[in-house]
């Protein structure tokens, strides 16, 4: 359609040619702080709880395993492929379904089930945030459908911040079609400012720490 | 004996509030400054530059720079006719590099009255005394423009016997914005009665700010709403005593 | 002034419900904005303010590089930039899709840019279901309203009004209570979400180097809109470029802090092309439209250009006195408050409200939060130059031009000064000191007696200031 007319009028405008390359390009600004594990623990638990969240820092994946179970207990719930939720075996708990590959399964029982089990591929102690890489181990929907989101971190993958996350991962497009930033339980207060939780994805957000 | 400083006392203080001249020329004096005032003197053009009447400001702005050429410093009792000569001339002479040239010797002799106190004559005891409470209004371009924030507190902190009680908040505009205040009067209206609030807030009974033009669109509204609190320019206040 | 714009104005400043909610919600944020920002909080704030600047003007003055860069990349990866030059080239092109693909249903979450254009509408207009999932663009679609606010569109309505609207619209019991009036909305788009074939989206930043899009919101409506349909479509404007996903960590900390004082929104979704194999969900097609619609026209000018950096934070809109007291709906284009008075005229020309540049008291607030810096005040003053050598131009407005005519004449001669000054003095009415509620006629004219209507006018001193100096 538009898009030889629009190129046109910018480089007009700019005083460009077609080609013309850039220079003096801002360089990139990364600082990341040193902060010690457990000032990275405490500041993700600080600021997740600030936004109504629940953190839970367990000593090992048997005791993760343990903290999931009873806290599913007498609910349903749908776990991501993770293989870290398998190696806990949290995977295999009972009223846990696991293993979908499928996409219309997989909305249908997220949809239906209390409770979305995942792990997260990195999490940013100064903000209190889930960073979600989409891969064959973690669905999109498993932390957006259902009413609550669980999600069960190895202690390792703390950083200190979004700086730390871009040196990690500069191109993060390089490996996956989604990476979701997740700060807090889904909410709004679009009506006269009073926030209200769970609008449209989980109101409910527990991040369990292993290690 | 100190040096030489010239009053700019601007077009409003010339026509209107003769006083706050007068009161700025003698804390300056006591000081020891010698006081001239370039009688040729008119307006800055800033009404014509804010109105977008580029040309017209020019003009106006010719007039000031030949007025003020052999002045050493320059003392001004308004944040607005400051910033407008100090940040706004640049603008109207980009395309005469002489005239920019004299206006960039300019930016560096125009002051502030207050922080021509505060930073040229290195004083914020003037010898003051006012038994009152005040509040201050920080003037948008004075703040904004011309990041003027402590050194007006600081003197008036120095002033015997006044108590300052902060607003809130003291920072947000009282609606004037020159020609806006008549273009749009219904709405700087209503932005005076949201900073007569602030004021009343404080149970000050006088407002201090730097500019005549903030002050003449408060006390408009003070007068209008029959409220006990009255209005002075900082270098009335500094004058007292 | 054109009729309308002084009406609404009118409209909004006698309503008193109106004034206590816009003043209260946008105080709330400008609040909430100065404690995150604050220097002990974050102490690097005006260090990323300055390089947010410096990438912003970098990526719009070699914005045809970023473009094809971003064009490149998003192919690469399975996905379809489409560039459309206004309105109807957006709307033809979402039509096109949706009858080849056989869709009916739309879910959009929310994009200042689709408002533009209008697009919902016009997909209405040809049988289309568009439906707008964020809360409170969902509570205005209902109500036939255009957005209040570019961050909380709804911030002008009471749980009441929702409570109405709801009632009527969707034919429910009445209800009042937000929480639950929230949980209603979630059953409802839930439905939606579920049903949809296409998700139309906006974009917070096209990430140049990685061919992606990255959005940011609270509610997750973005996340299931590009997430459950099968078609994910971006209708972003071609200024939201930034160089590469590295600056996102410059671009995220200011946008939450200036728009919520969140230190980041809770989604941050940065999608790059459709589901990849192996992935498990994902939409299967991935379009995204780059929108000119008037944006290459401010290009030329290099002073102005600046107003294109926009991050959409509505900072500036929190912070303004003016938009504080008229509201959203005054101003005559999508884009309220400073940044609406500054791009709306470049958009439709000087001449569409020749008075919104002038609905300023220049009092610098929206330059001083802007996360990008953008020199607001000093885009208006150019603005307002444009309007006037319009005017001069068509031969408008001659009487004011007149006046500044006699002000520069006056102003440059001393003694015309003087004694003009002299005169008005002498005709003043004597007033013992006092303040003037009133004067006479020939005085109670014009600017005298706009003052009038709402303040009381000094009184004329006895002597002008050179003459009490020449008596000293």
């Amino acid at each position: 359609m538009s898009r030889d007319n629009i190129l046109h009028k910018v480089r007009t405008a700019l005083g460009r040619s077609a080609g013309q390359g850039v220079v003096d390009v801002p360089p990139v600004r990364l600082q990341i702080p040193a902060v010690a594990l457990e000032g990275r623990i405490a500041s993700m638990r600080a600021r997740i709880e600030a936004l109504a969240g629940i953190t839970e820092r367990v000593p090992d994946m048997a005791a993760a395993r343990e903290y999931v179970a009873q806290a599913i207990l007498g609910k349903t719930a749908v776990a991501s492929n993770s293989p870290y939720l398998a190696e806990c075996g949290i995977a295999t708990l009972p009223g846990v379904q696991c293993g979908i590959r499928e996409v219309d399964t997989l909305r249908e029982v997220c949809a239906r089930v209390d409770i979305g089990i995942s792990s997260a591929d990195y999490v940013l102690s100064d903000t209190g945030t889930l960073v979600m890489i989409a891969s064959p181990a973690e669905a999109r929907l498993v932390s957006l459908l259902p009413p609550a989101h669980l999600a069960v971190v190895p202690v390792e993958r703390i950083l200190t911040g979004l700086d730390e996350l871009f040196t990690v991962l500069p191109r993060p497009a390089e490996q996956t079609s989604s990476m979701v930033l997740i700060t807090g339980p889904s909410r709004t207060a679009d009506i006269e400012q009073i926030l209200v939780r769970g609008v449209h994805g989980p109101g409910l957000l527990t991040v369990v720490i292993v290690g | 004996m100190r040096n030489q400083v010239s009053l700019f006392v601007t077009c409003m203080v010339d026509q209107l509030f003769p006083k706050v001249g007068i009161a700025m020329a003698d804390v300056l004096e006591r000081l020891g400054y010698r006081v001239d005032f370039p009688e040729a003197q008119t307006c800055c053009g800033q009404p014509a530059f804010n109105s977008g009447y580029r040309s017209e400001a020019r003009e106006v702005a010719r007039h000031f720079l030949r007025t003020f050429e052999k002045s050493e410093t320059i003392v001004v009792p308004s944040g607005s006719c400051t910033a407008m000569v100090a940040h706004h001339y640049a603008d109207l002479f980009q395309k005469e590099p002489e005239t920019l040239a004299k206006v960039h010797e300019l930016e560096k002799k125009i002051y502030e009255f207050s922080t021509f106190l505060t930073d040229v004559a290195g004083v914020e005891d003037v010898g003051a005394r006012l038994e009152e409470v005040v509040t201050f209004h920080d003037g948008c371009h004075a703040l904004r423009e011309l990041g003027i924030q402590s050194a007006p507190r600081r003197l008036l902190a120095r002033v015997r016997g006044l108590e300052l009680r902060e607003m809130q908040p003291a920072e947000e505009c009282c609606g004037f914005g020159g020609t806006f205040a008549v273009k749009f009067s219904e709405l700087s209206g209503a932005m005076a009665r949201t900073k007569l609030e602030a004021i009343v807030g404080t149970g000050a009974k006088a407002v201090v700010s730097l500019d005549p033009s903030c002050l003449m669109q408060i006390q408009g509204a003070i007068s209008r709403a029959g409220l006990n609190v009255r209005t002075m320019h900082l270098a009335e206040v500094l004058a007292s005593r | 002034m054109s009729v309308e714009f002084d009406r609404k104005i009118h409209l909004t400043l006698a309503d008193a419900n109106l004034q206590l909610a816009v003043y209260t919600a946008t105080g709330r944020l400008k609040e909430k904005r100065k404690e995150v920002t604050a220097a002990d909080v974050l102490p690097e704030y005006q260090d990323l303010r300055s390089q947010a600047n410096a990438l912003k003007k970098h990526t719009i003055d070699n914005l045809d590089h970023y473009l094809e860069e971003f064009e490149r990349n998003v192919q690469a990866r399975g996905g379809h930039v489409v560039y459309c030059k206004d309105a109807t080239e957006v709307s033809d092109f979402v039509l096109d899709l949706a009858k080849k693909r056989g869709s009916k249903l739309i879910v959009k979450s929310k994009s200042m840019t689709t408002e533009e254009v209008d697009l919902n509408e016009r997909l209405e207009h040809h049988g289309l279901e568009a439906v707008e999932t964020d809360l409170g663009e969902y509570i205005l679609q209902l109500a036939h309203e255009k957005p209040y606010h570019i961050v909380a569109p709804a911030l002008h309505k009471t749980r009441y009004d929702v409570a109405d609207i709801f009632t009527k619209e969707l034919k429910i019991e009445r209800e009042t209570v937000p929480e639950k009036l929230t949980m209603i909305a979630r059953a409802v788009l839930r439905e939606k979400f579920l049903k949809a074939d296409i998700g139309i989206s906006g974009a917070n930043f096209l990430i140049a180097d990685s061919g992606a899009v990255t959005i940011v919101e609270n509610e997750g409506n973005a996340r299931l809109t590009t997430s459950t349909p099968k078609i994910h479509i971006t209708v972003a404007g071609i200024e939201k470029l930034i160089p590469r996903a590295q600056d996102l960590a410059v671009f995220l900390k200011l946008l939450a802090r200036s728009a919520t004082g969140q230190l980041l929104s809770v989604y941050t979704s940065f999608l790059a092309g459709p589901r990849r194999a192996g992935e498990v969900d994902g939409p299967e097609e991935f379009y995204v439209v780059l929108v000119d619609n008037g944006r290459t026209k401010l290009l030329p000018d290099r002073g102005k250009r600046q107003s294109l950096y926009c991050i959409r934070c509505g900072a500036c809109l929190n912070t303004c006195p003016v938009y504080r007291k008229i509201g959203g709906h005054s101003f005559p284009w999508v884009y309220s408050g400073p940044i609406g008075a500054i791009i709306t005229p470049q958009f439709m020309g000087p001449t569409h409200e020749p008075a919104l540049p002038f609905a300023s008291s220049l009092c610098g607030a929206c330059g001083e939060v802007c996360p990008v810096k953008i020199d607001i005040p000093k885009v208006l003053l150019e603005l307002r130059s444009d309007v006037k050598k319009a005017e001069t131009r068509e031969k408008q407005n001659r009487l004011e031009k007149l006046a500044f005519r006699i002000f520069a004449w006056v102003m440059t001669r001393p003694r015309v000064y003087e004694m003009a000054g002299r005169i008005a003095a002498s005709m003043a009415p004597a007033s013992d000191g006092k303040w003037l509620r009133n004067v006479p006629p020939p005085m109670n004219m014009g600017p005298v007696k706009a003052w009038l209507n709402d303040r009381d006018l000094p009184p004329s001193p006895s002597k002008s200031f050179r003459q009490m100096w020449r008596s000293r």
